[in-house]
């Protein structure tokens, strides 16, 4: 019945890997975001700085006697120190013309153009930041342009960064861990659900086709209602075979008992030899016949009441004797004696109804397949575990037969001659299992049949 | 052609041994494998035994120094880059242009604090106030200054003593002397009273300390301003004869510093030298090392040094440098 169910993929893997993967995915996005911010506001700062120094020296122009002179202040340099020790250049032009500094930092500016400019280039093996404005001078004669040109190496700039780089990317890598174990734990709480339904339905007794009350995830919801449906129509199934068997016992049973009372009474009347022979045969299978029909529907009420066990107090020794005492005169007729064995009182919580059954048979065993003038001993011990042991003088169960004796319908080969349908043991195993015990076949030492129930 | 370029080979590195040097001396075996051609502002005496002790266990290395003034050697530099393997001046402002300009080799893993290097390409190794320096026979009666203006007074008070006798740098040609000049000038306006009242005695110019010490201690001058101090302390003979004077109201004071040429063909060796030069400074005696370290200044005043930093350059601009000369010549050369 428990088929391989074939698996297609994980859904846990499938959620933790989209989880996962999407805050890896934020993770580097976040990375390039704040770097990408970061690079922008240092280069900002940077340009403010190389701006501020391109105004103290263009503030500085003066015209003397028509000539250019720039003083400009300490500071204008001095602004540019870095912590990297950033290399600087500057350029000053008259109209076009180099007046001192570095005169290949950059094309020559053009004469026109009032606005404040910011350009990355390369500059003697390194990159540079350079800021450029003009300032018009007017002059006696005519007007002068002066243009300030101001470059720094971007070492302290880069070191910020990579600064700024390694902690965000430490904050990257903290986020995707904390993701990860989120991740991680929203997956397990989700699956969880599903592990729990699985465990309560593994948890079940065969017999218990029950619907699931307890509240599940809104999502399971469905999933948990075509169970219940389900098991609704399986019970609904075995409850109408069940029905079925019982009505068809009852059915077989009575015409039965009418045919046998005829035949016992024709039996009386005739003389021939072998009229007598075949309704002897007759009778023997009616016999045989009303006794399956008797012994199914004892297993069907077994089945039905050990489904909802309703569990009462008993005091099983008690109940053993009272069995016993209605059992002797039957032994009697057959010469074998029947004892009970108690060392106490014996107390178990079941179905009195089911257990007198399940005891009813295995003595009926040992009354009918023990050989006359023996003894049939039904032994309680409530220590160390509460057991019943049938044991009887007869010739035993056969070893090769003794694992499967206890299925439906299974016969011994030894029992032809014996009327009976295989069903008794199969009733005793279901009564025991229905109140959490074992039932254990086996031989004594002398050979007589021992059944041991264990509660 | 071919002729042209074998002459042109052989006159090159002639062209640069014929420059007329102001101390040239080779140290160990001349015809040794590996040499190491030093251009330097010192005087030769105070690397002889920086020198003597980086040749120690070095058989197959000899050392070339070459002196010459700071000007002139910022000059020889930027013509031939490749001839020189380590270059040490005294002007931090064109050493410092030097390196931004990225004519200096980055030397890492040097423990060296941050204030005594830019861009772990320029070392400073020493660190040297600005003196006046006085022959203490010709104060004789007279109260020895402690401050730039105390000098101002005395000079003012004793004109005819001091006519012709005052000197100074020439700042035109000695680049310590403009380092020194451009830094007083942007500390106070003191300095500018002073060289007026300077250019009002005759003063006598200078191209280095060494000249000014020596007609110090001849009694051809009485008073130097802006001397290196250093240089007079070393003199032992003549210590009787000056006072050295660090001038109390603000210290000027330049650090000695080493670059390894972007171009040298010795470049392990030269890192071997500015190396061997800084651990000396911290850790030589005055025998191993007779000029003052880093620390000698910044532990006893607590005065700082000028600052290595771009803005060094300032005064280096053309156009700065114009206005600063003209109002220089304007105060000291009145009467010339
Ligand atoms: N006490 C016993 N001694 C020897 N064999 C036994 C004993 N009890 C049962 N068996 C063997 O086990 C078989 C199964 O017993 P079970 O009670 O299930 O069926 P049954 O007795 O044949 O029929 P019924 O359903 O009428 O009891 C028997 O056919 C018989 O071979
Ligand atoms: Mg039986």
């Amino acid at each position: 019945m428990t088929g391989e169910v074939p698996a297609y993929g994980s859904l846990r893997d499938r959620l933790a890997s989209i989880l996962i993967g999407g805050s890896a995915v934020l993770a580097v996005l976040l990375f390039f975001v704040v770097r990408g911010y970061a690079a922008q506001v240092a280069q900002e700062g940077q340009d403010s700085i190389l701006s501020a120094s391109v105004s103290s020296i263009l503030d500085a122009a003066v015209l003397r006697d028509g000539a250019i002179e720039l003083d400009f202040p300490y500071a204008s340099l001095s602004m540019l120190s870095t912590a990297s020790d950033d290399r600087v250049f500057y350029a000053i032009y008259e109209d076009g013309t180099l007046l001192s500094g570095y005169g290949d930092l950059g094309d020559t500016p053009a004469v026109a153009g009032d606005a404040r400019t910011f350009a990355s280039l390369d500059y003697d093996a390194a990159t540079v930041r350079v800021a450029t404005a003009s300032r018009t001078l007017i002059g006696a004669d005519r007007p002068r342009r002066v243009t300030v040109r101001v470059a720094q190496t971007q070492d302290a700039l880069a070191e910020t960064l990579n600064q700024i780089s390694r902690n965000v990317a430490m904050f990257g890598l903290g986020f995707f861990a904390l993701a990860t174990v989120l991740a991680y734990w929203a997956t397990s709480t989700t699956i969880g659900q599903l592990s729990r339904l699985t465990t309560s339905v593994t948890r079940r007794g065969p017999q218990d086709l029950s619907p699931f009350l307890k509240p599940v995830p809104r999502e399971m919801v469905p999933l948990v209602g075509s169970l219940n449906t389900l098991m609704v129509r399986l019970e609904h199934s075995l409850k109408q075979s069940e029905d079925f068997i019982v009505e068809a016992a009852h059915r077989v049973r009575t015409p039965l008992a009418t045919v046998r009372s005829y035949a016992e009474a024709t039996f009386q009347r005739v003389q021939e030899p072998e009229n007598r022979t075949a309704l002897r045969a007759m009778m023997r299978a009616i016999d045989e016949s009303s006794r399956a029909a008797g012994q199914l529907l004892d297993h069907a009420m077994v089945t039905f009441r050990a489904e909802n066990l309703e569990r009462e107090e008993i005091t099983l020794d008690a109940m053993l004797r009272d069995l016993v005492e209605r059992m002797t005169p039957i032994a009697e007729m057959r010469d074998v004696t029947l004892r009970l064995d108690s060392d106490g009182p014996a107390v178990l919580r079941g179905d009195a109804v089911l257990l007198q059954n399940a005891f009813r048979n295995l003595i009926d065993n040992a009354l009918k397949y023990a050989p006359v003038d023996t003894a049939i001993t039904v032994r309680i011990r409530a220590t160390p575990q509460l057991s019943v042991d049938v044991i009887d003088e007869g010739r035993g169960f056969s070893p090769d037969e003794i694992d499967i004796l206890a299925t439906r319908f299974v016969r011994g080969h030894d029992a032809e001659g014996h009327i009976g349908s295989g069903l008794g043991l199969t009733i005793a195993k279901d009564v025991a299992t229905a109140h959490d015990g074992t039932m254990v076949l086996s031989n004594t030492q002398k050979g007589g049949a021992c059944v041991t129930l264990r509660f | 052609m071919r002729y042209i370029a074998v002459l042109s080979l052989a006159v090159i590195p002639l062209a640069a041994i014929a420059q007329d040097w102001e101390g040239r001396r080779v140290f160990g075996d001349a015809d040794a494998p590996q040499s190491l051609r030093v251009l330097s502002s010192t005087d030769t005496s105070f690397f002889v035994p920086i020198i003597d002790s980086f040749l120690e266990g070095r058989a197959d290395v000899s050392v070339e120094y070459l002196s010459t003034g700071t000007a002139d050697l910022d000059e020889i530099f930027r013509e031939n880059p490749d001839q020189y393997d380590v270059v040490i001046s005294s002007a931090m402002d064109l050493q410092l242009k030097l390196t931004n300009d990225g004519y200096a080799q980055r030397l890492d893993g040097f423990a060296h604090p941050d204030w005594a290097q830019w861009r772990s390409s320029l070392f400073a190794f020493t660190t040297e106030p600005a003196a006046i320096v006085i022959n203490t026979a010709a104060f004789d009666g007279l109260d020895i200054p402690a401050t730039r203006q105390d000098l101002i007074e005395v000079l003012r008070e004793n004109a005819p003593r001091f006519d012709g006798r005052v000197g100074t740098y020439d700042v035109r040609q000695s680049g310590l002397g403009y380092l020194f000049a451009t830094q007083d000038a942007r500390a106070s306006e003191s300095y500018w009273r002073l060289m007026e009242v300077i250019g009002s005695l005759n003063a006598q110019l200078y191209c280095c300390s060494g000249a000014m010490i020596d007609d110090l201690a001849a009694g051809r001058i009485s008073v130097a301003y802006n001397v290196l101090g250093s240089y007079a302390l070393a003199r032992q003979d003549i210590t009787e004869v000056l006072t050295v004077i660090l001038p109390s109201d603000f210290p000027t004071t330049m650090m000695r510093s080493a670059l390894v040429s972007n171009a040298s063909s010795e470049p392990a060796l030269a890192e071997a030298f500015v190396s061997h030069l800084i651990r000396l400074q911290s850790q030589g005696s005055p025998e191993d090392f007779p000029l003052p370290s880093l620390d000698a200044i910044q532990d006893t005043t607590g005065r700082a040094a000028i600052s290595l930093e771009p803005a060094l350059m300032t005064y280096l601009d053309t156009l700065k440098r114009q206005v600063f000369i003209r109002e220089w010549e304007n105060a000291i050369i009145q009467n010339q």
